[in-house]
């Protein structure tokens, strides 16, 4: 990800806003000193009210140009998180589910998410400080290097210490650190998941005390690791205040020689002994955001990599007509693969006439929801080809083949939103009727109409408010509503008993009507049902391989 | 949020002597800030206006030199000091979380989010004990210690900090209180909002599908917009307390600044004390300052902390005595769920019988299980082994359980089955009986092999021949099997339907079951279908 690219105006406003709030406390620190050494000599009033009236200025422009600052950049950042968001959404919405295949993990979209997040901490609480710093710094060493080069010297060399040393050092420390605890975490983490998922075998066979006194093991050497982490962590605050005390210590003898030798106004000493104090709460916050920086960074490196995944389908320059009813798919030589060079499917054949039910049954692992993707071209075939009504299926744009063929996939999604509101993704202007009507088809209309909220109770996340049977009824609804000609279903293995899918299928079957239907099972009694049966690779350990799946009459 | 928590002390031992150290580096920095403060006024003056050359200030020099490598080391202390300490808070918390849920039992806590708590939750503690705690003793302490030292040197500074001193806390709790409010509904926004892109991300493929993807990029469009402006709202008002912070410290330190400059030119005061307070007015005000700036990284730690002490305060019952086993009888036994009755049973199982309790999904077969061992408790009726009644009884050492799906530990194989066995127990046997031995010699590190997360890599058959073999290894009088042979192809079934009857053998055996096969293995069936439903 290029950071440049999530700079936007309001941005470098911030920076400037920034820049002239911390130069106001620099100010404040060396007008006041200035002003102090100067009365010291007795003026007349009146030569003191230049300086008094820019303290009291620098007093009032500190706060209010940091409140710009951060509105400013908070708005910045919000913008620049929006744009992320529509371009990550966008090249997702391109890619997902086959592009992404490479990533395949659980909490893919949970990490995404978060990862996005981190652009604003990566603009509020990284860039920004960094670029106020190097505004503020840069013109600090020159005012006091003017004054005195030796102070001025210093000065620079503490704000670069401070502000990449620090950094630095910290990086490699947490490194270090982190080789050491991150196993024990990790061991840490297994044996709670443990104690936890199996307490009650632990409980029923009396083992637990036993388990609690690994736990108390690990986290002592945990603990131990952690300790001698310890003296590295003190550094960053240690060495802020050797270089804050250093560049005042430095400026107090070079001012004294210089004032000695006549080279620096007496009253001018106060102010390049001091100004780095002010000088230094500002730096003092840089090694806190490079450390935020390594997290961000992370982050961003992720979003890099998701960014740069290929299509795993290519649209056709000059679309092919859309053929027009009734369709008929077929795979020839089909093969197929999730991540290049492994491939999961090979030389597959399989018609689907009009009207037809095929049911597609196979071991797990032998490619059945492959062909699903390949027939709602979430993927493209690496070899042989695919046709609608004899239509290669590359020559189609993917979204209009997505408009005859349907897919009910195993883990339908349900949306944490209302009943209606899950129905209406699959056709946005649908009358409430319609929707009754799809979910009678489903079996599931009584049941809503059970509800107090009726279409309007909300489902939760991941439709957690609904029993396994029901989602899976409300996902066949919406895909019942959706009107495909063809219709792909993956029939669940999880979370549901045996009868209650046989039961299931049935009504799904039924409800199908006269749709084209592939229905994706690993119960091989499912013959009485359908059309057609056919089965897909039978050795699930040689996936390179597997054998074709010819129609078998039923 | 209260500033420190007393449960905090409480529970974890080690954050008292954390505390006790902080307070007392504390002192040694305001101490050191003072000093570093007197010795620059004196030196600047002393340069200025009686001309001390560099010879004459050495002594001053290595001084603060000295004060400056002190405030160093004070720092460095305090952070390492830090970690220690709340490393040992998150062991001695994690240790108590641990011993809880076992004490409390199978179900009372929420798995995933006790996992959550005990790793990442109580690492957000480190910035509590590292930044928050610190602050907070060192903006009680620093005022206190530069008012002492500024008070002999200048009255009429002293008592202009001391007045504007404590509009701080004033004005922070007067906007805070707005902006916490207007926070905390805030950050209910982000989360939802930061939620619908989750659920849209989450739901692509679906979106898909339906041809609703490329709509949903307008979408997130438009509520990021709005997700902006809202935030924007807040931070306004939200940021207004930091400008009224910032204001009230600079304007003092100006304040001050102007006032000791004109008292200056008139020759009331001398330029070192002038210089003293000039550099000693911002310190006065800066940890107060800071102390709000912490107190977000903090929160969080407190969140996960409150989470832990509320899971340690739950009582928990006292450990019971053993019995041994005996008749066992169900009277009028009713365990109730929510307001729904779960089991509703009455029978009389010998010693040596062999029971199916058979029903549809829901009836109760498994929470008959789980009443002899313990883990769902009795709504009504009694239940008694051997005359003794249940209550306040444990009849867990003599039962053998073998849940529907058993849990694999991540260890050996041997270990596995070796749950809650003796060291010297014959395991190997216990895999023979249970039929397990043959798939396990067959592993290349046999009884050593390694299993993965929750026994990764094992068919549902091999998990539950493990389970049996554990069974076999605990010969206990009672056995209690939770349809052993579900996700079972019947094959598979067959083989451990045949460990089934070698386990019975001279063993009181309850099972819950479904398949007519498995059914036929007992030697009385039990219908646990509710009346109504029949």
């Amino acid at each position: 990800m290029n950071y440049l690219r999530l700079l936007r105006p309001g941005f470098w406003i911030a920076v400037l806003a920034g820049a002239a709030a911390a130069g106001c406390a620099v100010g404040l620190m060396a007008t006041s000193a200035w002003l102090i050494s100067r009365a010291a000599l007795h003026p007349p009033v009146l030569h003191l009210m230049v300086a008094i009236v820019a303290v009291r200025a620098f007093g009032v422009g500190r706060g209010a140009l940091r409140y710009v600052e951060r509105l400013t950049g908070h708005d910045a950042a919000l913008r620049a998180l929006g744009s992320v968001r529509v371009r990550l959404f966008t090249h997702l919405a391109k890619v997902a589910p086959a592009g992404l295949a490479g990533f395949r993990r659980a909490d893919l979209a949970q990490r995404l998410a978060a990862d996005v997040d981190a652009v604003l901490d990566l603009l509020t609480r990284v860039l920004l400080p960094y670029a106020v710093a190097l505004v503020v710094g840069a013109g600090s060493v020159m005012l006091i290097g003017a004054l005195s080069p030796i102070a001025g010297v210093t000065l620079a060399a503490g704000i670069l210490l401070v502000g990449l040393g620090v950094p630095m050092l910290q990086a490699r420390a947490a490194r270090r650190a982190d080789g050491r605890l991150a196993p024990l975490r990790g061991e840490l983490a297994t044996q709670a998941a443990d104690l936890l998922h199996g307490l009650p075998d632990l409980v029923a066979y009396g083992a637990a005390a036993d388990r609690l006194d690994r736990l108390a093991a690990t986290g002592a050497a945990l603990r131990a690791a952690e300790r001698r982490s310890s003296l590295m962590a003190g550094m960053a605050a240690a060495v802020t205040a050797l270089a804050t005390g250093f560049s005042v210590l430095v400026g107090l003898a070079a001012g004294a020689v210089a004032v000695r030798s006549g080279d620096l106004h007496g009253e001018l000493l106060a102010v390049i002994v001091l100004t780095p104090l002010a000088v230094f709460e500002t730096v003092g916050t840089l090694p806190a955001a490079a450390q935020r920086f390594a997290a961000c960074r992370a982050s961003m490196r992720r979003l890099a990599e998701v960014m740069a995944t290929a299509s795993p389908v290519t649209e056709p320059l000059s679309p092919a007509a859309l053929p027009v009813g009734p369709h008929t798919l077929r795979l020839t030589d089909v093969g197929a693969a999730w991540v290049p060079g492994r491939p999961v499917l090979q030389d597959v054949n399989l018609t689907l006439a009009p009207g037809d039910r095929v049911a597609l049954v196979g071991p797990s692992g032998s490619g059945k929801s492959t062909i699903a993707a390949l027939l709602v071209r979430f993927l493209d075939p690496a070899g042989g080809r695919i046709t609608l009504d004899g239509v290669d299926l590359r020559d189609i744009p993917s979204d209009r083949v997505r408009q005859i063929v349907g897919y009910l996939p195993e883990d339908a999604y349900l949306f944490d939103t209302t009943i209606a509101a899950n129905l209406r993704i699959a056709k946005p202007g649908a009358t409430d009727d319609e929707l009754r009507e799809a979910l009678t088809q489903a079996r599931l209309r009584d049941w809503v109409d059970g509800l107090p909220a009726g279409l309007e109770t909300a489902v939760g996340e991941h439709g957690m408010e609904l029993s396994g049977g029901e989602r899976r009824r409300l996902a066949l609804a919406r895909a019942l509503l959706a009107g495909f000609e063809v219709l792909i279903l993956d029939e669940p293995t999880e979370h549901l008993d045996d009868d209650t899918a046989a039961a299931l299928t049935r009504d799904l079957l039924a409800a199908a009507g006269t749709r084209t239907v592939l229905l994706i099972t690993h119960r091989p009694g499912i013959a009485a049902e359908v059309d057609r049966v056919v089965t897909l690779g039978q050795e699930k350990a040689a996936p390179a391989r597997v054998p074709a799946g010819e129609p078998l009459p039923a | 949020m209260k500033p420190l928590d007393p449960r905090l002390l409480r529970y974890a031992r080690a954050s008292r002597a954390y505390l006790a150290a902080t307070v007392a580096l504390g002192v040694a920095q305001a101490a050191l800030i003072v000093g570093q403060a007197t010795l620059l006024a004196y030196g600047i003056a002393a340069v200025f206006l009686d001309g001390l050359d560099l010879a004459g200030l050495t002594p001053t020099l290595i001084a603060l030199a000295a004060v400056i490598v002190g405030r160093a080391g004070i720092g460095w202390l305090q952070e390492a000091a830090a970690v220690r300490s709340s490393a040992a808070v998150k062991d001695e918390l994690r240790g108590r979380l641990f011993a809880q849920a076992a004490a409390l039992g199978p179900g009372q806590v929420r798995t995933g989010e006790m996992i959550a708590l005990v790793t990442r939750g109580l690492d957000a503690l480190d910035a509590y004990f590292a930044r928050y705690l610190p602050q907070l003793v060192l903006a009680a302490l620093i005022p206190a210690v530069v008012l002492a030292r500024l008070l002999p040197a200048d009255l009429v500074a002293t008592v202009t900090i001391v007045l504007t001193l404590p509009l701080i806390p004033v004005f922070m709790a007067l906007v805070g209180m707005h902006t916490e409010a207007a926070n905390r509904r805030q950050f209910r926004l982000l989360a939802r909002l930061g939620h619908h892109f989750l659920d849209v991300i989450a739901g692509l493929s679906t979106l898909k599908i339906f041809g609703r993807a490329a709509a949903q990029a307008g979408n997130i469009r438009r509520v990021s917009a709005e997700q902006r402006r809202v935030t924007m709202r807040t931070l306004r008002i939200a940021f207004l307390s930091s400008l009224v912070l910032e204001l009230l410290a600079t304007l003092s330190v100006a304040l001050v600044a102007v006032g000791i400059g004109l008292r200056l030119v008139n020759g009331d005061l001398s330029l070192q004390t002038a210089l003293l307070v000039l550099i000693l007015a911002p310190e006065a005000y800066l940890p107060l300052r800071q102390v709000g700036a912490q107190y977000h990284a903090a929160a969080e730690g407190v969140a996960a902390a409150e989470e832990a002490f509320a899971i340690l305060a739950a009582p928990v019952a006292p450990a019971f005595d053993s019995i041994s086993a005996g008749t066992i009888v169900f009277d009028e036994a009713v365990v109730r769920y929510r307001d729904r009755e779960v089991l509703r049973l009455s029978a009389t199982v010998e010693p040596g019988e062999f029971i199916a309790f058979v029903g549809p999904s829901g009836c109760g077969k498994s929470t008959a299980l789980g009443v002899l061992l313990g883990f769902a408790a009795l709504s009504d009726g009694r239940v008694s082994v051997g005359g003794v009644d249940l209550s306040g009884v444990n009849l867990r050492d003599s039962i053998a359980w073998v849940p529907q799906r058993p849990y694999l530990f991540a260890g050996t194989i041997r270990d596995n089955i070796a749950l809650g066995a003796p060291a010297d127990a014959d395991v190997k046997a216990a895999a023979r009986l249970a039929g397990a031995h043959h798939f396990i010699a067959d592993l290349p590190a046999g009884y050593e092999t390694m299993l993965g997360d929750d026994g990764a890599g094992l068919s549902a058959g091999q998990r539950q021949r493990l389970a049996l073999a554990r069974a076999f290894l605990r010969d206990a009088p009672i056995v209690l099997l939770d349809e052993p042979t579900a996700n079972l192809d019947a094959a598979t079934a067959e083989g451990v339907m045949a460990a089934i009857r070698r386990l019975a053998h001279g063993r009181t055996v309850l099972m819950a079951a479904h398949r007519p096969e498995l059914i036929a293995l007992a030697g009385r069936v039990l219908d646990l279908t509710p009346v109504g439903a029949r």
